[in-house]
């Protein structure tokens, strides 16, 4: 096992460097110039200019740069911010927070309706359940995400008023954040109706991030669930005069887990994705909004200690579902 | 009153080309502490007749029949949650593919103890003793380390001994073995057969070995139950069967068995079982057949007698006008 993961995190080193590569080409192919956004609308002379592109480095030619960008990362040195002039590093784990807890509840609501609705469509294929289910979970997959959660807002927030637009807290709330988790932080600052208040701003950025990843688990629960269905161990539990449920639930749903916990590895990619589109709409301040702004702010080592570090969060968690297979079903754990 | 009694069971599957009939008006009585053994090809519908009486058959069958009681318990009208009272209980059975009949994501003890805890209400001790003494009478060396195996950590034939096992938890009435060996080496299927029938002997159970190999039913069985096409055509004790076959279609199997032939090339059954689509419309066995006439292959033969053998033939062999070739 030890020897395995050993592996396995050998084979991280080339895509480590390759993401690194993309992420520092990727911004310099973007048209703009970091120093000339610095300047501002004055602009600057030529001299400062000339200057300014030495303190960065940019008068030296590009594979230089990228070594020298390179063995600063092997180094923990992801560089400074040009705009705050805070480390990449510090920035990121101040705002990763927000993001984790929009994540961790968005994973949360997509399986808690969409493992139980994998499995009754299952269990229920062909029946207008089913294609009722099925129909809806291929809208949800297709939804565009902004145009998804600008509607949530009208009706909710706008129509209903029952949810606020944006942001993780109302104003009136002020307490220490400890651990960046504001539904931990608003509870331990014991202040009545913080935690409420984190709820109610949680509600629709959850939804509108979890929708995609709700409708490709229940979809693939439902096609994990009818193939183990069909196998001999089902009939075996059968033949045990087992409860529907019983069988459903426990023998047939752990073996269906498989394919659908792969599905959540991958989802983690497109939940960080989506996280950007969806706090730019709440204006929810995670590294999505973060990695935006930089973006607009051509903020290069931001731009790419961001990128870096989702890459290597999305294969530490692939890394971990790979884990989970032999926990699931203990015939993967033999290699 | 036997301990199983099937009248006129068919089954019919709904398929996307029509119905398609697997059991035809079958008829099937097993009494306690019997041994009664159904053979026939892959498809004579066997094992659907003993699936449908478990109410294990996917929801594109329909199953009907006159008549379908176990140990007092009309099967027919009973709705599923007192049949799943019986199933797994008192009426178990074992399948053919050991590997793949048991779950690879639990322990193997964890898969015997649960019948335990779900039919006896057993508390955790009493389970894992009775699960150590169902090992040490199937014969698994070591129980206590093999019940938190997995089912891959085990050879066919291990996983077998647990199946069966798992069957008699509950020390069934009644236990049936669909092709139980089928999988297994050869030698493990003399082990395995021996296995059944000495815990037929120590609980009295009755025992359906279901079966296509006339080798196992020599050995084992007490009682024969022929099935072709669905329907079954001939049924005697083991040594009558054996000796005086009074259906073609038997005495075609028993002349194919290697230790019976005479000539060099061993003789075989022309043609195959009718599908779907080429149901003869007499005797389902005439267009094979080498004693088939012209009436063979316009009617549809009822049973004959219990003399010989209730099977369903115009002429039936060995009898004292007929003696077979």
């Amino acid at each position: 096992m030890l020897n395995y993961i050993l592996s396995r995190i050998l084979t991280f080193i080339p895509t480590f460097v390759g993401v690194t590569l993309i992420s520092f080409g990727f911004i310099r192919v973007l048209p703009g110039d970091p120093i000339i956004v610095m300047a501002g609308e004055r602009g600057m002379s030529d001299a400062r200019y000339a200057e300014l592109s030495a303190q960065y480095g940019f008068d030296q030619p590009l594979y230089k740069q990228f070594w020298d960008y390179l063995t600063g990362v092997v180094q923990g040195d992801l560089g400074n911010s040009f705009v705050t002039k805070r480390p990449v590093w510090d920035e990121f784990f101040a705002l990763f927070p927000a993001t984790l807890e929009l994540s961790i509840c968005a994973m949360l609501f997509a399986l808690a309706l969409g493992l139980p609705a994998g499995v009754i469509a299952a269990v229920n294929r062909g029946k207008f359940f089913d294609r009722a289910l099925m129909s809806t979970a291929l809208i949800g997959y297709s939804m565009p995400i902004f145009w998804w959660a600008l509607l949530l807002i009208i009706v909710f927030s706008g129509n209903l008023q029952w949810t606020p637009v944006s942001g993780r807290i109302d104003l009136l709330y002020y307490f220490p954040d400890p651990t960046g988790f504001m539904l931990i932080d608003s509870l331990a600052s014991g202040q009545s109706g913080a935690f409420k208040s984190a709820v109610r701003h949680l509600i629709l950025p959850t939804i509108v991030l979890g929708t995609i990843p709700l409708a490709v688990i229940a979809r693939q629960t439902r096609s994990a669930m009818l193939e183990v269905l069909g196998e001999d161990y089902i009939r075996t539990a059968r033949a045990k005069g087992l409860s529907t449920g019983r069988i459903n639930g426990i023998h047939a749903l752990r073996n269906a887990l498989i394919p659908v916990i792969t599905v959540i590895g991958l989802s983690v990619g497109t939940l960080l994705a989506g996280a950007i589109l969806t706090e730019t709409i709440f204006s929810w301040p995670g590294i999505g909004k973060w990695m935006v702004d930089s973006i607009f702010r051509r903020d290069y080592p931001v731009v790419q200690g961001g990128l870096l570090l989702i890459a290597v969060m999305v294969m530490v968690v692939n890394l971990t579902v790979d884990m989970l297979y032999g926990v699931i079903n203990p015939k993967i754990r033999k290699r | 009153m036997s301990l199983l009694r099937i009248r006129n069971l068919s089954v019919d599957f709904a398929t996307a080309s029509g119905k398609f009939r697997a059991v035809d008006q079958v008829d099937q009585d097993v009494d306690t502490g019997e041994i009664l053994a159904i053979v026939g090809e892959s498809g004579s519908g066997k094992s659907v007749s003993m699936l449908a009486m478990m109410g294990l058959l996917p929801w594109t069958a329909t199953v009907t029949a006159d008549e379908m009681t176990f140990d007092g318990h009309n099967l027919l009208t009973m709705n599923t949650k007192a049949r799943r009272k019986i199933v797994g209980n008192d009426l178990a059975m074992i399948f053919q593919e050991p590997m793949s009949s048991l779950n690879p994501c639990f322990p193997v003890g964890w898969q015997i103890k649960e019948s335990l805890r779900v039919h006896l209400g057993l508390n955790r001790k009493q389970r894992h003793a009775r699960a150590i003494e169902l090992f040490e009478q199937v014969g698994i060396p070591d129980p206590e380390r093999r019940l938190s195996a997995f089912p891959h950590q085990m050879s066919g034939g291990m996983n077998q001994r647990v199946m069966i096992a798992m069957a008699i938890a509950c020390k069934p009435k009644l236990l049936i073995a669909d092709e139980p060996t089928t999988a297994l080496d050869v030698t493990i299927q003399a082990q395995i057969l021996d296995l059944l029938a000495s815990l037929r002997d120590e609980t009295g159970m009755g025992l359906v070995l279901i079966t296509h190999d006339m080798g196992v039913v020599a050995e084992t069985a007490e009682r024969v139950s022929v099935q072709y096409a669905g329907q079954k055509i001939e049924e005697q004790r083991v040594v009558p069967l054996f000796d005086e076959p009074h259906h073609p279609y038997t005495n075609a199997l028993l002349d194919a068995l290697p230790e019976r032939a005479t000539e060099k090339r061993l003789p075989t059954i022309p043609g195959v079982v009718p599908g779907q689509f080429d149901r003869p419309a007499g005797c389902l066995f005439s267009p094979r057949c080498k004693f088939a006439d012209a009436k063979c292959k316009a009617e549809s033969p009822a049973p004959q007698s219990d003399a010989l053998g209730r099977a369903r033939c115009f002429y039936p062999l060995n009898t004292d006008q007929r003696q077979a070739s």
